[in-house]
């Protein structure tokens, strides 16, 4: 079975064909990074103009690469939130529309459940059950997994997602958009043990987070009278080592309280080197393994769609009869279903 | 010549099916949001007239200027429906789409373009022939270029803006301020570009805005006396 997956959720868009027997056939991706970045953050209504500016022919590009036509898809997947609202409509819009034209099948899929899933699609996979640690700019979740469908939130942000303190401490120490990854290359050049940064919620005894704390107590640094730029080093790799912290501390918790043994880390923050080796360390400790997807599946992409979207139809997902664009900006992860509960 | 023609850059959205002239078409009205209901109005459409996707010559939609994600919803079926049926597409400017409607031969479209701004174009119309005098312009009523001479004013503008109308005076003939652009005429004009070879593949099916300038850069920002 092979299924076009179509992610258009926020800065990125990407489509893939993946097929149940010979795994990722192709896939391409087009990130707007460079459009927002001379905006300082990403624009709703830009991101929307360049997704739909591009999807058509990103679509055409992954079908070719696959060597296949249109009417050798079985399934169109499509990411129906959560997102940005425009975005979204934009890949609901085509993805819909196209399976209609071709006589085939449509599935709206869970942004989150895509990044979730996609450490499956690794060399090594995990197998279920598992906690998945969810860290992007968007979000900042832990879940138990027990199957496809079957997600239990453990716990969350309850402000900032890890990736927006990022990106907003990146901008208070005067680093370009985005600012995440620039940070984090700053952090390594930098001396951890200068600054006194909080960890938010490390003892709070839950499996919830916040970074917005973290981000006034840098704010309160490089406002206060002796702040010096050129520590903008050390601050950075002191701030990165507190969120890093809170993060393992938090996962390892999760480990214990559902007593797994396999951790899935998934989401752009995910690709942070600190947050790896730390996560890598606390879990060889305990005796448990840690899961990454591929590099190139970290940030946002349309094979973890297109992956996503075919373990559904084979876990028996019946898709919807009557055509309709059906997009859902807000949808907790918590409110899916198994693909035969549906 | 088959064609499927889309038209919701308002909030009164229609499809329309152009079978070698004779048109079927359908309204979509009563939702600010026309993404639940279109598809499902094509497929009965389509079903009725016994005509499948791969059938059609082309499909056309209403390319703007209007509500921006209107105008996405439209041109994103389109290029999906020509890439899933293997057929082009057609972007027809809605403003002509609404010109077409009239029936005398010097036409000033206007229509709302919100945030105290109209979309205008103006049109002659001959032997039932729709020619374009201007391009797509987007302008307050007080600054917009008003060109010489009578006019039968067309488009919501006319009804938004009391200043357009005093600025024509007695050079507005006369004024249709209720008419919407419809996926019927889109049809039609679609027919005629089509028949000039303007056939579209669907990666070059854009909207057109009109309004480009849709956020300030930090440079613009700071430069205003914001934050960064």
């Amino acid at each position: 079975m092979k299924v076009l997956g179509i992610e258009t959720s926020c800065d990125e868009t990407g489509v893939a064909v993946y097929d149940t027997e010979a795994g990722l056939l192709s896939q391409t991706l087009h990130s707007q990074i460079d459009l927002h970045a001379v905006y300082g953050g990403v624009v709703p209504e830009l991101a929307s103009r360049d997704h739909i500016r591009r999807l058509p022919l990103l679509v055409r590009q992954a079908l070719r690469d696959a060597g296949l036509a249109i009417g050798a898809i079985d399934a169109i997947a499509y990411t129906a939130g959560p997102g940005l609202a425009g975005a979204l409509l934009v890949g609901a819009s085509v993805a819909e529309a196209m399976a209609m034209a071709a006589g085939i099948p449509a599935l709206p899929i869970h942004h989150l459940e895509g990044h979730l899933l996609s450490p499956l699609l690794a060399a090594d996979p995990p197998s279920f059950p598992f906690v998945a640690l969810l860290v992007s700019g968007g979000h900042t979740q832990l879940m138990a997994v027990t199957g496809v469908g079957e997600y239990e939130l453990l716990g969350e942000s309850l402000d900032d997602a890890a990736g927006e303190a990022f990106d907003k401490t990146a901008k208070l120490i005067g680093l370009g958009y985005p600012g995440g990854p620039q940070l984090a290359a700053l952090a390594e050049k930098g001396v951890t043990g200068r600054f006194r940064l909080p960890r938010p919620m490390l003892h709070s005894g839950d499996l919830d987070f916040s970074f917005s704390g973290l981000k006034t107590a840098v704010l309160n640094v490089v406002s206060g009278p002796g702040w010096q730029p050129d520590r903008a080093a050390d601050l950075a790799a002191d701030f990165q080592l507190a969120v890093v912290e809170v993060l393992t501390a938090k996962a390892l918790a999760a480990l214990k309280q559902t007593g797994l043994k396999s951790l899935v880390v998934a989401g752009g923050v995910g690709a942070n080197a600190q947050l790896r080796s730390g996560l890598n360390s606390a879990t060889r400790r305990r005796g448990a393994r840690v899961y990454y997807p591929e590099p190139s599946l970290c940030t946002d992409n349309g094979a973890m769609i297109a992956f996503a979207g075919a373990l559904r139809l084979a876990g028996g997902a019946r898709p919807q009869t009557v055509p309709g664009i059906r997009i859902r900006p807000r949808w907790p992860l918590a409110e899916l279903c198994s693909p035969g509960g549906e | 010549m088959k064609l499927l023609s889309l038209e919701t850059s308002c909030e009164h959205a229609s499809i329309a099916l152009n079978l070698d002239g004779a048109i079927e078409d359908r309204q979509i009205d009563g939702h600010n949001n026309h993404s639940e209901n279109i598809l499902r109005i094509i497929h009965a459409l389509l079903a009725d007239a016994g005509v499948t996707p791969a059938a059609l010559d082309g499909i056309a939609f209403g390319s703007g200027p209007g509500a921006f994600t209107g105008l996405r919803l439209s041109c994103g079926i389109a290029q999906g429906f020509a890439l899933g049926a293997g057929i082009g597409v057609v972007p027809v400017c809605s403003l002509d789409a609404l010109a077409l409607q009239s029936a005398l031969s010097r036409i000033l479209v206007a229509t709302d373009a919100r945030m105290g701004e109209i979309y205008c174009r103006s049109y002659a119309l001959e032997d039932g022939h729709l020619s374009a005098l201007s391009d797509a312009a987007c302008a307050s009523p007080d600054t917009l270029p008003l060109p010489d001479g009578q006019w039968y004013g067309i488009g919501s503008a006319f009804e938004a803006y009391p200043a357009l109308r005093s600025r024509l005076g007695s050079r507005l003939t006369g004024c249709d301020a209720h008419a919407v652009p419809r996926a019927r005429e889109v049809a039609l004009l679609a027919a005629e570009a089509v028949e000039r070879g303007e056939l579209l593949s669907a990666e070059l099916a854009t909207p057109l805005y009109v309004r480009d300038k849709v956020a300030l850069t930090t440079a613009e920002r700071l430069a205003r006396g914001g934050k960064a």
